[in-house]
């Protein structure tokens, strides 16, 4: 969240570092205080014990857990549907704030409102809507219920609105003069596009794919229905966590909890080192 | 400058993990009664529980009401599923009595010094209701389940919820296993059998109730259910029959006081075991685990007017498997367990 709140705010400070000079006032260090400790209580301490939770079997218990093959199974296809879900966001998601922002056409308010409903919706119905539509009953014939697919379309349904949402409010800001400007320079539409259009969104478009992501990774409700949660084929980490945790081996589910940490960190970081690269070169 | 940032930083640590510090060492859980009814002496129950005989311990709060023990007796409860419970349970939620879908929740409790070693040793064995394993089929049964040899025929897709994550889905595959021993065959034949019906599973859903709802829903020919949530789903009307195999395994669900609840706590439990509570729990479609009691005509039932016929032959948790400390970790450890491999083998042969 940190990542979107600060980026599309700064996002026309093109390439400018964000240096560890200090430059607080009594105010702003007051406020910086307030953000750590609250940070601490919500995100630091909790994900410390799972950290730590997780090095209770040493790095033989760390390596055993995550070979286990029902395991690695399951974190190969969570990673796996997670990554290709927010390659898909961060196409139909720009896509969708373009069209929002830039095009008027009856109904618009209508979708601005369903964009949302992902977030709003309990993810245990958005499962049973999910499996009324696409599973075995449905209306249209089209059955994905207990297959790969199902986890898939699960993971796009609840991580629709991210790219979308953080997109949209930075292309309503952008200057439309700049890429009349480079249209009137001899721009092609595709310079512009690259040149102009990307760099400026390209913050918001990182900012929402890695919320996007790291949404899919964590997802639990609107699965238990639809996927099944077979063994090798469409269990999912967080169902491996819970069956960790029903056995009482808390231990083995904060690892691969800990894992999931690890990749999300990474993945956030690698996506900010992109958003940078594609916003200096405009 | 830089000091005056890194300082209001610290302190934010600090007082963060003084935070986490003082929230240990409290309950978590805020006990908001709904203060004093007015009765000759006003005794707060914590009841914490598996969330299906919510309805039936509901009536049956009812009736105690009416008994001297019971009046003025009001209620905090707690519903959700059994492992979920237990776990809060231990973690320091507020309970008086606790009641769950299988012993191990129980046991769990028992390890935390929470609840006596010797809950089960009673006349009744700690079980305060009961029912067992059934198959729920379309209406009219159109595939025509009625054996457990009938769920491993070609084509038949099985809907069962999931042995790892839920502990009450593990009935269900017991009396799998136990359907085969029960025959005269060895463990390997039940090995045999178990994979071939991990063959037929399309879905193993996170809970039993998830799994009845993926059924409705029109996932699987059969799916293997507790005669309870069987009845329970034809009380709401919806399209389903059930079938009582030949062999099956009776479920136990345990009931305990915990160390230093109030006595009223024990009083309840000691009614449970009334033919009138366990009555209640009969309209339910819960097996009464006393004699006498009267049941009367139980909507939902094959038979409401006998709604609990007595299958040829019912296993039981400990005289079939050892008991729970035993078959939990034979069949369903995460690394070793027989099912979990089995989970595997056929993971990886589709």
């Amino acid at each position: 969240m940190t990542l979107g709140a600060t980026r599309v705010a700064g996002s026309s400070v093109k390439g400018e570092r964000a240096t560890a000079r200090s430059t607080l006032t009594k105010g702003s260090g007051l406020a910086l205080g307030v953000s750590v400790l609250w940070l601490s209580i919500l995100v630091l301490i909790p994900l410390g014990a799972v950290v730590i939770a997780a090095r209770g079997g040493g790095w033989h218990g760390f390596w055993s857990t995550l070979t286990n093959p029902q395991t690695a199974a399951a974190i190969t296809l969570t990673l796996g549907q997670a990554a290709l879900v927010t390659v898909l966001n961060v196409f139909l998601g720009t896509i969708i704030a373009w069209v929002l922002v830039r095009d008027s056409f009856p109904g618009k308010r209508i979708v601005e409102i369903v964009i949302d409903v992902p977030f709003a919706l309990p993810t245990i119905v958005a499962g049973l809507v999910l499996l009324g539509l696409y599973g075995p009953r449905s209306p249209i014939d089209v059955n994905v219920a207990n297959t790969r697919s199902a986890v898939f379309l699960a993971f796009a349904f609840v991580t629709l609105p991210f790219v979308v949402r953080t997109v949209q409010p930075v292309l309503q800001e952008l200057d439309i003069d700049a890429e009349q400007a480079a249209y009137s320079l001899g721009a092609s539409g595709r310079q512009t596009l690259l040149r102009v259009i990307l760099p400026a969104l390209a913050p918001a478009i990182a900012a929402g794919a890695a919320l996007s992501f790291a949404r899919a990774v964590s997802e639990y409700g609107s699965l238990v229905l639809i996927s099944g949660n077979l063994a090798l084929r469409t269990e999912v980490t967080s169902v491996r966590i819970l069956t960790y945790i029903e056995n009482g081996q808390t231990g083995q589910a904060a690892v691969v909890a800990t894992l999931l940490l690890v990749v999300a960190f990474l993945v956030i970081a690698a996506l900010d080192v992109v958003q940078r690269r594609v916003a200096r070169r405009g | 400058m830089r000091t005056s940032k890194w300082r209001w930083a610290g302190v934010g640590v600090v007082v963060a993990m003084g935070l986490t510090a003082c929230a240990q060492s409290s309950t978590p859980q805020d006990s908001t009664t709904s203060a004093s009814v007015a009765a000759p002496e006003p005794v707060t129950l914590n009841l914490v529980a598996f969330a299906v005989p919510k309805a039936a311990n509901n009536a049956i709060q009812a009736l105690w009401a009416k008994t001297p023990e019971g009046a003025g007796v009001t209620w905090v409860e707690s519903y959700g599923a059994s492992g979920d419970q237990s776990r809060a349970v231990e973690s320091g939620l507020k309970a008086d009595y606790v009641h769950f879908s299988l012993e191990g929740d129980v046991t769990r409790l028992v390890k935390a010094g929470l609840v006596a070693d010797d809950w089960n040793k009673g006349p009744h064995a700690g079980i305060v209701s009961s029912s067992v394993v059934v198959f729920a089929v379309r209406p009219g049964n159109p595939k025509h389940i009625d054996s457990w040899d009938d769920l491993i025929k070609d084509g038949v897709q099985i809907v069962t919820p999931n042995p790892g994550s839920s502990g009450s889905a593990r009935w269900n595959i017991l009396a799998a296993w136990g359907s085969v021993i029960a025959e005269g065959g060895s463990e390997d034949d039940a090995a045999a059998y178990t994979t071939a019906l991990f063959k037929n599973i399309v879905a193993l859903p996170g809970s039993g109730r998830d799994a009845t709802t993926a059924f409705l829903a029109g996932t699987g020919d059969v799916l293997l259910s507790y005669e309870n949530e069987a009845i329970l789903a034809k009380q709401q009307g919806e399209d389903l029959d059930y079938v009582i195999p030949d062999t099956t395994l009776r479920i136990d669900n345990p009931g305990a006081v915990l160390k230093g609840a109030n006595p009223k706590a024990q009083q309840w439990l000691d009614f449970l075991y009334t033919p009138d509570a366990q009555a209640e729990f009969a309209k339910l479609g819960f097996r009464p685990v006393i004699d006498g009691v009267k049941v009367g005509n139980v909507e939902g039932a094959n038979d409401p007017a006998n709604p609990f016929p007595v299958p040829k032959k019912l296993l039981n948790i400990n005289d079939d498997f050892g008991g729970w400390s035993a078959a939990n970790p034979k069949f369903f450890d995460p690394d070793n367990g027989i099912i979990t491999k089995i989970q595997v083998a056929t993971g990886k042969s589709s």
